[in-house]
Order: C-alpha cells, then structure tokens, then sequence
C-alpha cells in the first residue's frame, strides 16, 4: 500500500499561513515544550560532558575501598608505594613511575554576587599529576611554585566565586595562600577547583596520606590486568576506576536528578501542547467542512484527506519544533554552578547541543503534533460527503 | 406595473416633507490594493414614508451598498443623509448605534440570529437596549412572535427550525422595536418557494397594516413584486429603465 | 441577566473545544502548583529550625572536623546551657537509593537539646543500655518498615567496614512540623571503633550542638564560641541553627530557580493554548458579534463578551486545577517525593497563585479577539463566513 500525497503539499501551507495567528499561538506552545526539552536534554548533555572529558582513556584513578569520593579517600603511604611499583603502570623517561599522590579537601569559598558560600575542592598535584593531565593550561599568571603557600585557580572557579584575582590570598589550614594564575581545564570538572602543591597541602592540613592516587597506564586496555591485580594483592585496600569513569559516576546522582526532572516535566507540558494542537485542528476541520466535501465529491479518496490534516498538523509541530530548538541553542552562552550532591562541592557546566538532542526534540515535537493530529484528521477522512456538503 | 418604476422619486423633491429618507449626492468607493474603485457615485433618492421599496441591478451594482448607507452601518464618502429629519452622516459610530437601535430592523439572508438563544430571546435582544422592564419585553416579543405566527415555536433554538421559521424569527426581531425603517438584505435569498412567499407576504402585512417602511435589496422577482417601488442601480448609479421591462 | 445567559451558553457552545482547553488549563495549572509546592518543600526545612540552638562546625568545611576536647571549654562559656556532638555516618543501608540520614551522637546530652522528639521511656533505657543501638524517627521507621528489634546492616563510607545497629527506640515529633526522618547512634560505639582501626580519626566530632539560655543572645554567644577558638588548629564557625540549614539550601540553588523559572514556563504554553482557543473562537463568530453591533450593541458590548466568556473558561479551569492540586501532590509525596522531603504541603499562597495565573491567562487571551472584533467593520464581519 503506497502513502500517496494525493493532495498538493502548497494546499497544506497555505492554509497554514491563512490563519496566521492561530497557526503562530499553536506552533509556539510546542515551541515552548520543545524549548523545555531541548534545555533539559542539553543541560544533562552538558554535564556528562564536563565530566567525562574530564578524565583521560589512560589514566585511573586509586581510592580507598568503599569511598566513593576522593573527599572520603585516604590512601596510606605504603599503599601508595605499592600502587607505584604494579607493573601496569607507565614509566617515565626517567624510570620513575608515571604516578601522582594526590590529596583532595574542600574549602568555602563566597559566591561572586550572592556572596553565599559553598565548597570548593582544593587539589593538591604534583609535577607528574601536571604531565598526566595535558588537557590543562595556564590561561594567566603562573603555575605555583612546589614548595610555597601557592595556588592557581580554576577558570570556572575564576568566574563564579569571589575574592579569587591573582595576588588575592585565601586564608584556610592556618597558612595565608596567595593566588598566582588561573588555569583552564577545558570545560572539565578540573575548573572547578583549587590546585596547590600537594606535600604544602598535606602538611596544612596535617594529613600523613594522600587521598588518591592518578596514574597512566601501559596501554589503555591493560585496565582488566590492571583490576585483577590490584584485587589479587591482599595487602592492597584500594579501588582502581578509570578516570573518566570516576568522574561519571560521581555525577551519576545529579545527573538522573536533571534527567527524571527534566523528562517528566517536558512530558506534563506537552499535553498542554498537544490539547492545543487538537484545538487547532478541530477546528480547522470543522471551519473547511464543506472543502472537504468538495474534495471528496471531486474525488480524492477518504486517505487523501486523512493524510493531509495530519501533514498540516505536523507541519505545525515540525515548525514549533525548530522555533523551540532555536530558541534552546541560546543556552549554550550559560553556564551553570551548582553543588554535585556526591562530592558536596561546586561543579560548573554547561548547555550542550548535540545533532542527537536536535533529532530526538524534533522527533518529539513530531509526535506531539501526531497525537494531537491524529483524531481531527480521522474525523475530517470520515465526514460523509453529503452531510459535508450541506453543512456550507 | 412598469409605471413603479417611473414613479421612483429618484431626484430630490422640492417638498421633501413626507419623505422618511432623503438620500443627497452620496458617494462611496473602496479601496482594493492600489486602487480606488467607486461603488456609488452622486446618488439622490428619496424614499417615502409608509413605502415599500426594491433596491435592483446586477451583482456589482451597489445596491448593497446603498442599504448599508441607508441602515447607518456605513458611512458614505461624500454626500448627506437624513432619516426622518436627521443627518445621519454626522453622527459619531457610538450614537449611530443608538440610532439603529432605536430607528431601525435588520433582516439579513443568511438570518443572522443568535445560535444559542431561543426564538424568544433572539426577539428580545433589541430590546435590552431599549431599557424596558422584563415584563414589558416579555409582552413585545410575545406579540410580535405571534404576529410572525411562530408563538409556539418560542422556546426552539434557530437549529430547531426551518429556513423559513428562522427568517420570520429574524423578522419577529427587526419590528419588535418598532422601528421607523426595515432593511432587509436579500431575504428571500436562502428560502425555497414556499417559505419564500411566506416572507413576502409577512413583509406585505407588515407595510400594509402596520405602515412600516420597508427597503429591500433583491434579485428574486417575486420580492420586486411585493415592493411598490423598484429603484434600478448599475455600475453605482441610479438607472431610468427597468431591464426587464415587459 | 441576559448578559451572563449569553456568556455561560457561548462558553459551553463548542463543548470538546471548551473541555480541550479547560483540561489543558487544569493539566498547566496543576502542573505549576506542584512545582510550587516542591520549591516550598526544599526551602521549608530551614523554617521549622531553633533559634535557642548553635551549630559549631570546622571553619574551612562541614567536611572537617573539631577535636572532641572542645567541648568542655564551649560549655563553660557565659551564655551557654549544654553541648552535645554529631557525627554525620553518611553510610549506606539496602542502595543508594534508600537514603536516610544517620548521626552518632552523645545521647543524653543531645536529646537534652532535642525536646521536639519524644521517647517511650522503656525504649529510651534499652536505647541508652545498647552500645549498638539506634533511635529512629517515627517518619523514617514507617517509610522502611523499621520495628524495634530490627537489625539493620549499614555500609560505611566515610567510616569504612560493615556497621550494625540495632533499632532499640522509635520517637516521636512533638507535632507535625517536626521531622522525624533521623536514624541516631551512639558516638561512644564509634569513638570505639576509631580508637581501635584509625587513632588518627578518633576523638573528632563533626559538629557541636550548643543550647543558650537567652536565644536573644545567640548572635553573641556565637561569636564568643568562635573567638575563643581563632588561631586554632581548628577554628569554628558557630551560626543558628536556621543559618546552618539554609546554607545546605543555598547549595542547589541554582537548581531550584531553575524548577521556579520552569513553573512559569508552563503558564505562558497554556496562554498560548487559551489565547489560541478565544481567537479561533472570536473569528467564528464574527458575523454574530457583527450583527449585535448592527443591532446596536455597542463595541464596548461584545469586547466584554469575549472578556467574560474566556473568564468563565478559566475560571472553570482554575476551579478544578486547586480541587486537584491537594491530591495530586498527596499522590506524589507517597510515590517520590517522600524521598526527598519530609513534608509536602501545598501552601494557601500557592492556590492564590493558581488563581492569579488563570485570570492573568483569561484577560490576556482574550486582549486580542476583543480588540479585533470591537473594532472589526460592520458590514466586514456580517460578510465574513465563520
């Protein structure tokens, strides 16, 4: 069975932009949905991708047995070593092992605006957790020196808190911190926190271990060894993520949060938007009666009929759809900060508009406009020509 | 039968006292795009109290026009107009429709009654805005509804009735005010013969023995033989000849 | 009057198109006072804290803690009645998912400064007697079925190893503002343990609850408290109770006036709908609205027509949208959001909102269609076929 457009597609449009303004108020409540959509899609889009760039193929990441955040982590010293010496982990030039003792804490830092305060991961890295991360450049100053009470910051960090120009000093551990460059990770969780040198750190905060261990691999796929050693080794109470991983699941709280919100809000809203949908084109049909008969008597078939109230009603949709998607792709210029629940520390991310966000919104509105489409055409396709014709 | 024609005080009367409407070089023209295009040029007619007159011609003519000028629910470009002593082209948009209320009943083709209201209260309409008491608009329609010979269809919605039944409603609502002037605009445009009779001679009873004075345009032969007076219109102006002189 | 006879027929006239758009309304409507109502919920819990209780933390994070040794000298400071600590365990029971919030505390001393939470004294002495035991709250015991002599196997994160309690006392709230959603523990049991596996941890505690006599003097006891531990290892911030609170609200902030922002949202597609509704209808009657001023009626007559038709549809829409609104939330608070909050009520502001939004959404759908039509031609609108 071939679905022949029997009717021209210019009859369609144009009765659109006949009644411009009803087509207009009806397109624009879709528009509104998808806008809401779009955003959610984006916004969840967003985060997974601040965080997933976060983390590299080759690195991964040692934390304690059962913390779920570095915050919670503790690695001993001697666990360290251990970690240090498997031989799946790289080597240097200089035969030293491709690894970084990393201690994470959190700080609160005041908002810029608000002036509230909220958390801020404060990482201490080492020379080689710089050579691991190559994503990270200095965007102004310089990198602080190993051994003094330096920080940089990250250039989200930069952006939404205050009190963290360079030369400003942050006062936390009892020691004055001076602020000597901001750094840009990329758009990854990194430019959310605070680096220092990790043993100026340790000693601050009085802590005899570090709280992760950073490390590159051989190869990326000597993961799987990797995991069967490190579990293989009793002495060892530790767990081995891949980096990129680690900082999914940290956000994997926050992210269903946005998506289960966001999904089941675009859902209540588009039954707003298709009852407005069947309104249009109830009466639409009801308002060309007598065309359809015409049509009809004229011969084209009941399908004909069916088809092109439903092309007009997702012609609509399509139209509202790409409104909405326009209007969404200006999210992109936002960032947004807010505090991971996991980590309880600040994270900042973004909209992002991917070509499967466009599709899947288009698809909705598409639906949309079919749901609320689909009866009214039905009538229109069952009306008896006769009835039709007399009610002119 | 032909001598109606001859008869049509198309030019203004020295005496105008008896006449209701006194129509003085009126001109109307719409614009279409870019264009001007003249619907009525220099018209000077009279209209008699107590008359009954056909406004005629070919589709395009004005005549239609001329009714909606003549009923106050247009204005003209040029020209005056007087129903009964008044001028009703100055008159500001808000006090032509007291003036209608008060001064003149609409029969449209089409009906035109209010869908959701019966008989009764599509009748009663007009008066709300005579500022009567709902006992003495109870009585008007009550009346007029069995003048019309619709009192026990009072209670129907328009979708109840006949083409007929609804024009003769629509009738029973132009006289309930007792107005100076009926305007009626192709009445018997959508009715079959017999409903079609009907009306004229409903119109026939309402000019003879209750001296209303009527002004209809139509194609329909039958309701130019109903009027006392046919008035011919071509191309916007009054014409001598009746086309179909026989 | 003839005016309102018109008005209620016109409006029920095209009955699937008026109960498509009052549905719409009261799905928008709805729609809007639950998230309302959840924006509420999150910042209520701040609302029912005290004014006569500090909280004294680690003043660079809630994260670090203070040394336990503290707390004498706190007590002895002018203005203060007791002190009790807190451990936040933050461990996990069945999954993730079925969090609830778990405390070791001084248990004489903190329940001293908690009189909003009622125990049975038989269950208080088997809960001060159970090195190993735990006081639930009444809320949390019925939403995951804790009975006393339960077992219950926590997994600890910020402490590792596997922990079990046991349920000795459920309490209750002295009345319906207090959360009940708590699960409490002893501090002793796991000072014990730390003592024992990770020396350096022990003797820490994560906050320092403080009563004052006076709550007018809370601000100063406060500073007090904080002086008197500058130039610390670990220096304090000590703030009210309600700041404390509100500071874990400020948190997701950003989220919540993202949820407000949205609720409006929802107003303006139902404004599109209704606007849409009163303009196709406006312009299908048009020949009726034109023979009403031929008639002579006014345009100002047939404005305020369609001004009260759409009130009528709206106001129907409004009507239901706050007769459902109660149930609804009810029906979300037991399914999800009992989760998350510990009450869910919707506020009287919120129905006064509704009623605002469907008003607001009648006038303005209806602004245009009135404009149009009192200003449309006669002898234009008796030509037109609707």
């Amino acid at each position: 069975m071939r679905l022949v457009l029997r009717l021209p597609l210019h009859y369609i449009a144009r009765n659109l932009w006949v009644r411009r303004l009803t087509t207009v108020l009806t397109a624009g409540g879709m528009a509104l949905v998808v806008f809401v959509f779009a955003a959610v899609l984006m916004l969840d889009a967003g985060l997974k991708a601040t965080l997933v760039a976060t983390g590299s193929d080759s690195n991964v990441l040692f934390i304690r047995k059962g913390a779920e955040t570095e915050i919670q982590s503790g690695v001993a010293r001697d666990q360290a070593a251990l970690i240090e010496s498997l031989p799946q982990v790289a080597r240097g030039a200089d035969g030293a092992a491709l690894a970084s003792r990393e201690v994470v804490v959190l700080n609160s830092l005041p908002k810029a605006g608000t002036g509230k305060r909220t958390n801020v991961p404060i990482r201490g890295v080492t020379a080689r957790g710089l050579q691991l991360r190559p994503q990270v450049r200095l965007l102004s100053g310089r990198f602080f020196r190993p051994g003094a009470n330096e920080i940089i910051v990250g250039a989200q960090v930069a952006r939404q808190f205050a009190g963290v120009e360079i030369g400003q000093a942050l006062s936390f551990a009892q020691r004055s911190w001076t602020i000597v460059g901001v750094f840009d990770a990329g758009r990854t969780a990194f430019d959310s926190e605070l680096w220092g040198d990790a043993e100026q750190l340790m000693q601050a905060f009085r802590r005899t271990s570090p709280s992760s261990v950073i490390a590159r691999l051989t190869a990326p796929d000597s993961f799987d060894v990797l995991t069967a050693a490190v579990a293989a080794e009793p002495r060892l109470q530790v767990e081995v993520k891949r980096e990129k991983k680690f900082y999914e699941d940290q956000s994997r709280a926050l992210s269903n949060f946005i998506s289960v919100l966001g999904i089941t809000l675009s859902v209540i809203f588009s039954l707003g938007a298709i009852i407005g949908a069947a309104i249009t084109m109830y009466a639409a049909v009801a308002t060309r009666t007598a065309e359809i008969g015409t049509l009809r008597a004229l011969g084209f078939q009941r399908r004909a009929v069916l088809i092109a109230f439903l092309l007009e009603s997702l012609l609509l949709a399509f139209a509202g759809g790409i409104a909405g998607l326009f209007a969404a792709s200006f999210l992109q210029a936002i960032t947004i900060s807010t505090t991971n629940f996991q980590s309880f520390s600040e994270l900042a991310f973004s909209f992002a508009l991917t070509p499967h966000i466009v599709l899947n919104s288009l698809v909705f509105a598409l639906v949309m406009g079919l749901i609320g489409g689909v009866l009214p055409a039905l009538k229109a396709s069952r009306m008896k020509i006769v009835d039709s014709l007399r009610a002119a | 039968m032909d001598d109606r024609s001859a008869t049509a005080s198309r030019v203004a009367s020295a005496t105008p006292a008896d006449a209701l409407v006194k129509i003085r070089n009126v001109s109307k023209s719409y614009t279409r795009g870019e264009q001007q295009v003249p619907v009525l040029t220099d018209i000077n007619l009279d209209i008699d109290r107590g008359d009954f007159v056909a406004l005629m011609g070919p589709s395009g003519s004005g005549k239609s026009t001329l009714l909606n000028l003549i009923a106050g629910i247009d204005k003209p470009d040029g020209g005056t107009l007087w129903v009964a002593g008044e001028d009703i082209t100055q008159l500001s948009e808000s006090e032509l429709a007291g003036w209608r209320a008060a001064t003149v009943g609409f029969i449209f083709q089409f009906y035109n009654l209010m869908p959701v209201l019966t008989a009764f209260e599509n009748v009663e309409l007009p008066l709300l805005l005579a500022g009567l008491s709902r006992r003495e608009r109870r009585n008007r329609a009550e009346l007029v509804l069995d003048l019309v010979g619709l009192a026990d269809r009072m209670e129907h919605k328009p979708n109840e009735l006949s083409g007929g039944q609804q024009q003769r409603v629509a009738i029973a609502r132009a006289v309930v005010t007792d107005p100076l002037l009926l305007i009626a605009d192709e009445p018997t445009g959508d009715l079959d013969r017999v409903s079609a009779a009907d009306i004229l001679s409903l119109l026939d009873r309402l000019n003879g023995e209750l001296k209303k004075t009527i002004v209809v345009v139509t194609h329909d032969p039958r309701a130019a033989a109903a009027a006392h007076h046919l008035i011919y219109l071509d191309k916007g102006q009054l014409t001598d000849t009746n086309p179909h002189q026989h | 009057m003839f005016f309102l006879k018109l008005v209620f027929r016109n409006a029920l006239r095209a009955r699937l198109r008026s109960a498509l758009t009052v549905l719409g309304l009261v799905i928008a409507l709805v729609a809007f006072g639950l998230l309302q109502t959840v924006v509420r919920a999150w910042n209520a819990g701040p609302e029912s804290a005290s004014g006569a209780r500090l909280v004294a933390r680690n003043a660079i994070s809630l994260v670090f803690s203070l040394p336990i040794f503290y707390r004498d000298k706190i007590r002895s400071i002018d203005g203060v009645k007791s002190v009790a600590v807190s451990n936040w365990f933050g461990g996990i029971w069945r999954d993730e998912r079925s969090f609830f919030a778990q405390f070791a505390v001084d248990a004489p001393a903190y329940f001293g400064l908690y009189p909003e939470f009622r125990f049975a004294a038989s269950e208080w002495q088997d809960y001060l007697r159970d090195r190993r035991g735990a006081a639930v709250g009444r809320q949390l015991a019925d939403l995951y079925g804790f009975a006393i002599g339960d077992r219950v196997p926590i997994r600890g994160t910020i402490y590792p190893g596997n922990w079990e309690f046991t349920v000795r006392a459920i309490y209750e709230g002295r009345d319906d503002t207090t959360i009940t959603r708590q699960f409490y523990f002893h501090y002793d049991y796991l000072n014990e343990f730390l003592k024992q596996r990770f020396p350096r941890g022990a003797d820490r505690v994560g906050v320092f609850l403080i009563e004052v006599d006076d709550p007018g003097r809370a601000a100063e006891v406060a500073r007090t408290v904080d002086a008197e531990f500058a130039n610390s290892l670990a220096e304090t911030l000590t703030e009210t109770e309600k700041a404390f609170q509100l500071s874990f609200v400020a948190m997701i902030e950003t989220i919540i006036q993202v949820i407000s922002g949205v609720s409006f949202i929802v107003i303006l597609i139902i404004l599109a709908v209704a606007a849409n509704t009163m303009a196709m209808t406006a312009r299908e009657r048009l020949s009726e609205y034109a023979t009403m001023k031929a008639l002579g009626f006014g345009p100002g007559f047939v404005a305020r027509l369609i001004l009260a038709e759409s009130l009528v549809i709206c106001s129907i829409g409004a009507a239901l949208a706050i007769a459902l609104t109660a149930p609804i939330a009810r029906g979300f608070f037991e399914s999800v959001g009992k989760q998350v909050f510990a009450r869910f009520d919707v506020a009287p502001e919120t129905y006064g909102y509704q009623a605002l939004a469907a008003i607001a959404v009648s006038v303005l759908a209806a602004l245009v269609p009135m404009v149009r039509t009192a200003n449309v031609r006669i002898v234009d609108g008796l030509r037109h076929v609707g």
